[in-house]
């Protein structure tokens, strides 16, 4: 997905003059060649995560579409107080493109990781957050990003399903249960293959988003009001229960149940190895969707 | 015939103030930054109430955000705050709060408060607008001025910025530095040193005197951002 960013953001600065790249080092290698086309768009302020977002801040109060990209800790953590201020209090919008989503970096371990990245960006109004969860969706979700003014952060992942899905903002059904079916199981991003494996034996449907914010409620709504239980079943790539909030929302004007799978909340995993290790670790390999999702509906 | 509207003169600052602060104690001198305020509006910034929307006007940025009154009379006394909206300040429906939002105050280029932001944002508008190949109509680029305190220097984001901009060459840029000696350890060396160790063009000069921060804030200087450190004991 990371290759396919330098592709769409390196045409983006070739095709509207609006658009401007900001880094801090990360990624840098991967724009030269603009940099030398687009002087005064590739701007790279070396390690400085406080100046990147606020550069980007004022190249936004000009009328310019600030692209801003670094791993996620460094992205959204570091220079948190500046998004909520820079971007969000001035009232201007930027694309926000994070690496490294939840434990993509297992090697490096917790300082290259942030699973909190969504739930943080949650707390403040007016993001639209994208998860895909293939390259195409990454492609799909900068091309519905940059040509605006709002601020859109879109979480990449070196996690993919095999196969692209519409990135529409709307839940897509990818399987759907019976009349009595046991509930709805929703997918985020690159959790779909996994999901829809793990519940392969399950009479439920399997919805699927890669687009978290604004979530549809609407959707979900109308789903659950069709499946045989108002049970909803959600897996997000990152901090569990990330999205229970929104499920609540949706269900407010009925009885349901709800479970959250996701990045532990109450640990931290002291571990290197690889991303599917960690997955694991936190039930979101396969075999850990499908022993909770058959817990969940009583199966 | 040249006519002069009420409330519209730095005589008429403390006054403005009073509005505010609701009394006669608070003269302008308790404001560290309202000369260089005034110098700015008065003299220097090309803006007006009537082209705060010019994509070309010169902008300027209140980083330190503590203290608006004096930046609120200034405003007022130059249009683009009505006198009246002065009475209310900081109550619920008011536009002008203790820390200044860009979305409710004309001529207000930022929302500021919590330190340190303002040269980022700064230098980020300086570059957008050269990215933009925004330039007045005689050709020359708008600047971009934010004022900073010596105690908000001590914020380490500001120094992602001058480091930055001295390195990038962005000669629209000027920082204002009120330096009222409020930094909690002290910048041993001065604090032009930090601008000029940067690339930066330093100058130092009273932050009372107005021909001197004129002269300072306008004397011509090329290819790189300048800094005006304004000394003021208040």
């Amino acid at each position: 997905m990371r290759r396919t960013f330098a592709e769409t953001v390196n045409r983006a600065l070739d095709d509207d003059p609006r658009v401007a790249l900001v880094l801090a080092a990360i990624s840098a290698g991967m724009f030269r060649a603009s940099a030398a086309r687009h002087p005064g768009r590739v701007i790279d302020v070396g390690i400085r995560e406080q100046a990147m977002i606020g550069v980007a801040g004022g190249l936004a109060l000009t009328g310019v579409r600030p692209i801003v990209h670094s791993y996620a800790p460094f992205l959204v953590e570091r220079p948190f107080e500046q998004i909520k201020l820079d971007l969000g209090h001035q009232d201007v919008g930027a694309v926000l493109v994070s690496i490294g989503g939840s434990y993509d970096a297992a090697e490096e371990g917790r300082t290259h990781q942030a699973p909190g990245d969504v739930a943080l960006l949650d707390t403040l109004p007016g993001w639209t957050v994208y998860v895909p969860g293939h390259p195409d969706e990454a492609r799909d979700a900068l091309g519905a990003a940059i040509p605006g003014d709002d601020r859109v952060y879109v979480r990449l992942s070196e996690t993919a399903n095999r196969a692209p899905l519409p990135v529409s903002g709307r839940l897509h059904v990818v399987r759907s249960g019976s009349p009595r079916s046991a509930g709805v199981v929703l997918a985020v991003g690159p959790m779909l293959d996994r999901v829809l494996e793990a519940t392969a034996d399950l009479d439920v449907t399997v919805a699927y988003t890669a687009t978290v914010r604004p979530f549809d409620r609407e959707g979900l709504s109308s789903l659950v009001g069709t499946a045989g239980n108002a049970d909803v079943l959600v897996v997000e790539p990152y901090l569990r229960g990330t999205s229970a909030h929104e499920v609540a929302e949706a269900l407010a004007d009925r009885r349901h149940r709800q479970l959250s799978l996701g990045v532990a909340r109450d640990r931290e995993v002291r571990a290197y190895g690889t991303s599917a290790q960690h997955a694991r670790e936190h039930g979101l390999d396969t075999e850990g969707i499908a022993k909770a999702a058959r817990d969940f509906f009583l199966v | 015939m040249t006519v002069t509207a009420a409330l519209s003169r730095y005589a008429d600052l403390p006054a403005l103030i009073g509005l505010m602060e609701g009394d006669e104690k608070h003269s302008g001198a308790a404001h560290s930054t309202l000369d260089v305020l005034w110098v700015l509006y008065d003299r220097v910034l090309d803006v007006t109430p009537a082209t705060a929307d010019d994509p070309t006007r010169d902008r300027f940025l209140l980083s330190k955000g503590h203290g608006p009154a004096a930046y609120y009379a200034v405003l007022a006394a130059k249009g683009f705050v009505d006198v009246p909206t002065l009475r209310g300040w900081a109550s619920f429906g008011s536009p002008l709060g203790h820390h200044p939002d860009r979305t409710l105050v004309p001529g207000v280029e930022i929302g500021s408060g919590s330190l340190g932001h303002g040269l980022p944002l700064g230098l980020g508008m300086a570059l957008g607008l050269r990215a933009r190949k925004i330039r007045r109509a005689d050709g020359t680029e708008p600047r971009v001025v934010v004022l900073v305190g010596d105690g908000e220097l001590d914020e380490g984001s500001n120094h992602e910025a001058i480091s930055v901009a001295g390195r990038l060459g962005v000669g629209t840029l000027t920082a204002v530095v009120v330096d009222n000696d409020s930094s909690t350890h002290g910048w041993p060396g001065g604090i032009g040193s930090r601008f000029e160790g940067e690339g930066w063009e330093a100058r130092e000069v009273p932050g009372r005197d107005h021909d001197a921060m004129y002269e300072a804030l306008t004397r011509p200087h090329t290819g790189r951002p300048l800094a005006v450190v304004a000394r003021v004991r208040s």
